[in-house]
């Protein structure tokens, strides 16, 4: 699975939703991600790619491409 | 100077003179700002004669009595901006406040709760037990004071584990897996004051098996009240966990669902902080003159935070003691201060003490 897979389904997952919704996500668009929905989803992305992430940067992960950026941080390309 | 410029400078740095310009310029700024955008607050503030060019120091900004927020639909952005509204955690049969937020607000909360938490925590995240049920969040359209305060701090902690079942029991298979896992590590507990002392020490206290908790450390709050009425003090509260599982780094805080994201911290001297983002001020009851340093008064407290609802300046229903100002020995600049409780006749709030109602 590539990177890019892996990173839809973290989203997929933490905001039980399908994977088709992911591309384009913002925060707060959709029901599913709200604040709960929110650390949820940081739990998932942070399963799939074992890392822990910064206070600052859970705050800042705003967007499903916001998300992307981040991980780069983490040594991590989407 | 605007609120990320604000967040870039370290939370306990400013001492008064500081403070009280930055807080003043800003207060005053966002009453400006609520009595163009509020309505029902433009006519509270016509009413006291406010005059924003006589105002020197955010101590003369008129406060409004928190309780208002619970009549009353006090909101300074358009409904379709509100995209979270908070409330007061209350008794059965209780009015609730009701707090509307926008994205801006809400997210300088997060931020500012950030800010203060991690100075006290350190910045790495933990792995977090968490004194309560999971049902807490279930309810996501309306969100209550005590899951508010359960996902704020959840920011702090990783593989979040509830320690309480959905009836309020100790769920300790999943504490002892939970503490398996992470031996050896320091770890995060949260919860309110009374769940912790009522659902958790007296159930451990019961059992056979000890459970070590000396790597933990303990950030709680919501209200002593219950507790003052079983007469267990914080010194107790503090030394009885000590003994029945090693947790000694414990940390009150004082906050309520109006100032989301301000908290104030007990220091490991005891007592509770004011960040550079909000203030405490103590009124006398007869003329809400403000009192002296050691002496007791009603609590106001102002914030930058709120932008979506005028809540920067209130009256809370509580007294407390300001103890001391920028000297503290535990290095933190800003005020430093004791809650006594609830003024008499005030009706009972905080996570802890509503929760507590029950069990009378």
């Amino acid at each position: 699975m590539t990177n890019l897979e892996k990173y839809i389904n973290a989203f997929a997952e933490g905001l039980d939703i399908k994977p088709e919704q992911t591309a384009g996500l913002e925060y707060q668009a959709i029901p599913e991600w709200d604040s709960v929905g929110h650390m949820n989803l940081i739990a998932s992305i942070e399963d799939t790619f074992d890392i822990m992430m910064d206070t600052d940067d859970i705050i800042d992960l705003s967007s499903f491409e916001k998300g992307k950026e981040i991980l780069k941080k983490y040594d991590i390309e989407i | 100077m605007n609120y990320s410029e604000l967040l870039e400078i370290p939370p306990f740095s400013l001492d008064k003179r500081e403070k009280e310009r930055i807080l003043t310029e800003k207060l005053k700024q966002l009453t400006q700002k609520h009595i163009e955008s509020c309505a029902a607050y433009r006519n509270m503030m016509r009413a006291v004669g406010y005059d924003g060019d006589k105002i020197k120091n955010y101590y003369d900004l008129p406060f409004i009595p928190v309780s208002l927020f619970k009549e009353m639909e006090l909101c300074s952005v358009d409904k379709s901006e509100v995209f979270k509204t908070m409330t007061s955690s209350g008794t059965t049969g209780q009015a609730v406040s009701r707090i509307f937020l926008d994205r801006t607000t809400a997210g300088n909360q997060q931020k500012t709760l950030v800010k203060i938490v991690t100075d006290f925590t350190g910045a790495a995240r933990m792995p977090m037990l968490i004194i309560d049920n999971p049902s807490v969040i279930k309810n996501r359209a309306m969100f209550s004071a005590r899951g508010a305060g359960i996902l704020g701090f959840s920011i702090f902690g990783a593989d979040k584990t509830y320690a309480l079942d959905d009836d309020m029991n100790i769920d300790l298979e999943a504490v002892e897996a939970f503490l398996e896992k992470h031996k050896g590590k320091k770890i995060l507990l949260f919860g309110f004051t009374f769940m912790i002392w009522q659902h958790f020490y007296k159930k451990l206290l019961q059992l056979d098996r000890k459970i070590d908790l000396s790597n933990g450390i303990l950030i709680h709050g919501g209200g002593w009240k219950k507790l003052v009425s079983e007469a267990v003090s914080q010194e107790e509260f503090k030394q009885r966990l000590t003994d029945v599982c090693g947790l000694w780094d414990i940390h009150d805080y004082y906050g309520m669902v109006e100032q989301t994201g301000c908290v104030y911290m007990q220091c490991e001297c005891g007592r509770l902080h004011a960040s550079i983002f909000s203030d405490v001020i103590t009124r006398r009851a007869k003329d809400f003159s403000v009192c002296e340093n050691g002496e007791a008064g009603i609590i106001e407290v102002v914030s930058m935070l709120p932008e979506s609802y005028p809540g920067h300046c209130l009256l809370t229903e509580d007294e407390g003691v300001i103890l001391g100002e920028d000297d503290c020995p535990c290095g933190r600049k800003g005020k430093y201060f004791k809650v006594n409780g609830r003024l008499k006749n005030a009706e009972i709030r905080g996570c802890s003490d509503t929760y507590a109602a029950k069990f009378q």
